[in-house]
């Protein structure tokens, strides 16, 4: 998509890809993983969609065909197989080493987006060694686990999708709870994306946003895409007969540590979520949309009476702990000095910080919530561009 | 942020200035908090509380505090002041409290009453060594508020939630922690 801006501004570049065009689309994620975004939703520019189904999810294999098709059909100067080993600076511009001849060039947009590595919290290290060790970013189906008990690590869309489907196949689940994003896959007889375009929320921009870094944070929201347009909160999942737990605090002496602070996080969830449907209905008020159903309000998440505080790993209990707890860019080649104490890329809406000529596109609220959405980079792209190109013009007048 | 009449006694503005003072200065975020402990006899203790650290150097309270602890007649004790069960009770439940009142105050909700009450249950057979599938400490702990203020119900539980997630008290008590202790 950046790349798309930039031709329409008429400069000069290459798209670097590691891999194949969408490569992590490919090989990075579950086999039975589907957007969260309805078809509708899940479009690029120069590519509605045009399918028979537009609220359904599009599998792993469609998202790749679409992102082909598109890359094709804009003829983006992109060089597969062409991973970047790193990034300096060099006199008013960036040096990009690769394994053929180093590039040269005055401006960078790092596209790389905010997954390449999964977050595994340091206490991993404590963990029994027959125990099996597994990231959300390797992990591929059920059956490729050992059969047994699973701890799954992460309340996210990820972490929920998993405990689901590992349950489903006979592996019982207990899954640990940290902070959550309850919603439900429809609202009013609406996807829930639905409404996060329709009434605005997924285009608040970042100068807009009261805690922006807390909203950076935020876990993805505990959605599915399936063909039932099911939702799957933890009420779902406990009604599926998944085990759930506080937040996986410590692993000391061979247990896991669970926090007693779940229902403070459940009562945090629920608030959140009665204020967004909230909002919801305040816009459907005023603007009286089309095919909208009355309000409704969903069950408190029910807290369980006594959830465990620690689980024995060496009881054969579970065999395998299952690592849903995050992803995080790598900027490991990145040889300009751009990041913060926590390893994050400073910058402001796009725009790296104190590195002229150096950007970034699809990391979390980079511009507008929908900013990680496949829908939701064109805008961003656009502007970040734009900037890009101002820069470029200015930089050539001083020249 | 603050909305202008609301005075719940509590300094937001000098507080959300700390916070940004203290996020360019990570090195002055780093407390340290300290107790002693003084036999008396049977089961009573005394302790204080006066100095600490933080802000990159030693602060002290305008005085000293002192707490008894003890257990009641029925442990055969002499009752000189609050079991130390008790007193994690009061550490937990007046850390909610000054927590709701500071995001009232960031909420511009103006409080009339803040009422916690407060029940750990516990089972004996941990601690007199009967059962030992029978922890110690605490099997549960539930806090009742009742609150008085200028805002929905909706609002206040939201007070009350927010207050439990940035509570130091909740996290050390629902959360494991290390815990050293030496013979010097």
């Amino acid at each position: 998509m950046a790349s798309r801006a930039l031709s329409q501004h008429a400069i000069d570049h290459v798209v670097l890809e590691r891999g194949e065009i969408a490569n992590s689309w490919r090989n990075e994620r579950w086999d039975s993983l589907r957007l969260l975004t309805p078809n509708w939703l899940s479009c690029l520019p120069g590519a509605p969609y045009a399918g028979t189904d537009p609220d359904g999810y599009m599998t792993m294999p469609q998202v790749v065909e679409l992102i082909t098709r598109v890359a094709r059909a804009s003829s983006a100067p992109v060089r597969t197989r062409t991973p970047v080993r790193s990034v300096t600076r060099a006199d008013g511009g960036y040096v990009v080493a690769t394994d053929s001849a180093p590039i040269r060039c005055r401006t960078v947009v790092l596209a790389g987006g905010a997954a390449n590595l999964p977050c595994v919290p340091a206490l991993h290290e404590a963990l029994p060694p027959d125990i099996a060790s597994i990231t959300a970013f390797d992990y591929r189906n059920p059956e490729s686990l050992p059969r047994g008990g699973v701890l799954v690590v992460g309340a996210s869309a990820t972490g929920v999708q998993l405990a689901d489907e590992i349950q489903r196949s006979g592996r019982p689940v207990i899954l640990a709870v940290g902070e959550h994003v309850r919603l439900p896959r429809t609202y009013r007889g609406r996807d829930a994306l639905w409404w996060m375009e329709s009434a605005g929320i997924w285009s608040q921009r970042y100068d807009e946003i009261e805690d922006l870094e807390r909203a950076r944070r935020l876990p993805s929201p505990q959605l599915v895409g399936t063909p039932e347009r099911a939702t799957l909160d933890l009420n779902a999942l406990m009604q599926s007969g998944v085990e759930i737990v506080g937040r996986l605090a410590a692993i000391r002496d061979g247990r896991a540590l669970f926090s007693g602070g779940l229902r403070s996080l459940f009562a945090l969830a629920d608030l959140k979520l009665e204020r967004l449907l909230d909002t919801f209905d305040a816009w459907a008020a005023q603007n009286a949309p089309d095919g909208v159903r009355a309000p409704e309000r969903f069950e408190p998440t029910r807290a369980p009476p006594a959830p465990r505080l620690s689980l024995d790993l060496r009881s054969g209990e579970i065999r395998t702990i299952l690592w849903a707890t995050g992803f995080r860019p790598d900027y490991s080649w990145l040889q300009v000095p751009v990041l913060n104490r926590k390893g994050e890329l400073r910058h402001d809406g796009g725009v790296v910080t104190d590195a002229p000529g150096l950007y970034v596109l699809g990391l979390p609220v980079l511009r507008r919530r929908k900013s990680t959405f496949i829908h939701g980079a064109h805008e961003d792209a656009v502007e970040v561009v734009a900037h890009l190109a101002h820069y470029l013009r200015r930089a050539d007048r001083r020249g | 942020m603050a909305q202008s009449g609301v005075n719940n006694g509590v300094n937001v503005d000098a507080l959300l200035a700390a916070r940004e003072a203290l996020r360019n200065a990570p090195a002055a975020a780093n407390f340290t908090w300290r107790a002693t402990c003084k036999w008396k006899n049977g089961t009573h203790a005394q302790s204080n509380v006066r100095g600490f650290f933080g802000l990159g150097e030693e602060q002290a309270h305008k005085t000293e505090f002192s707490f008894e602890t003890d257990h009641p007649e029925i442990f055969a004790s002499e009752d000189h002041g609050a079991t130390p069960v008790e007193l994690v009770l009061v550490g937990l439940a007046s850390c909610l409290t000054a927590g709701v009142a500071a995001v009232a105050q960031n909420r511009g909700i103006q409080l009339r009453s803040v009422e916690a009450k407060l029940e750990g249950k516990m089972n004996l057979y941990g601690i007199l060594g009967i059962d030992s599938d029978v922890r110690n400490g605490y099997d549960d702990i539930k806090v009742t508020f009742h609150i008085d203020a200028d805002a929905s119900k909706k609002e206040i539980e939201a007070l009350v939630a927010q207050s439990q997630k940035r509570s130091a008290v909740y996290d050390i008590v629902t959360n494991p922690t290390n815990v050293t202790v030496e013979v010097a």
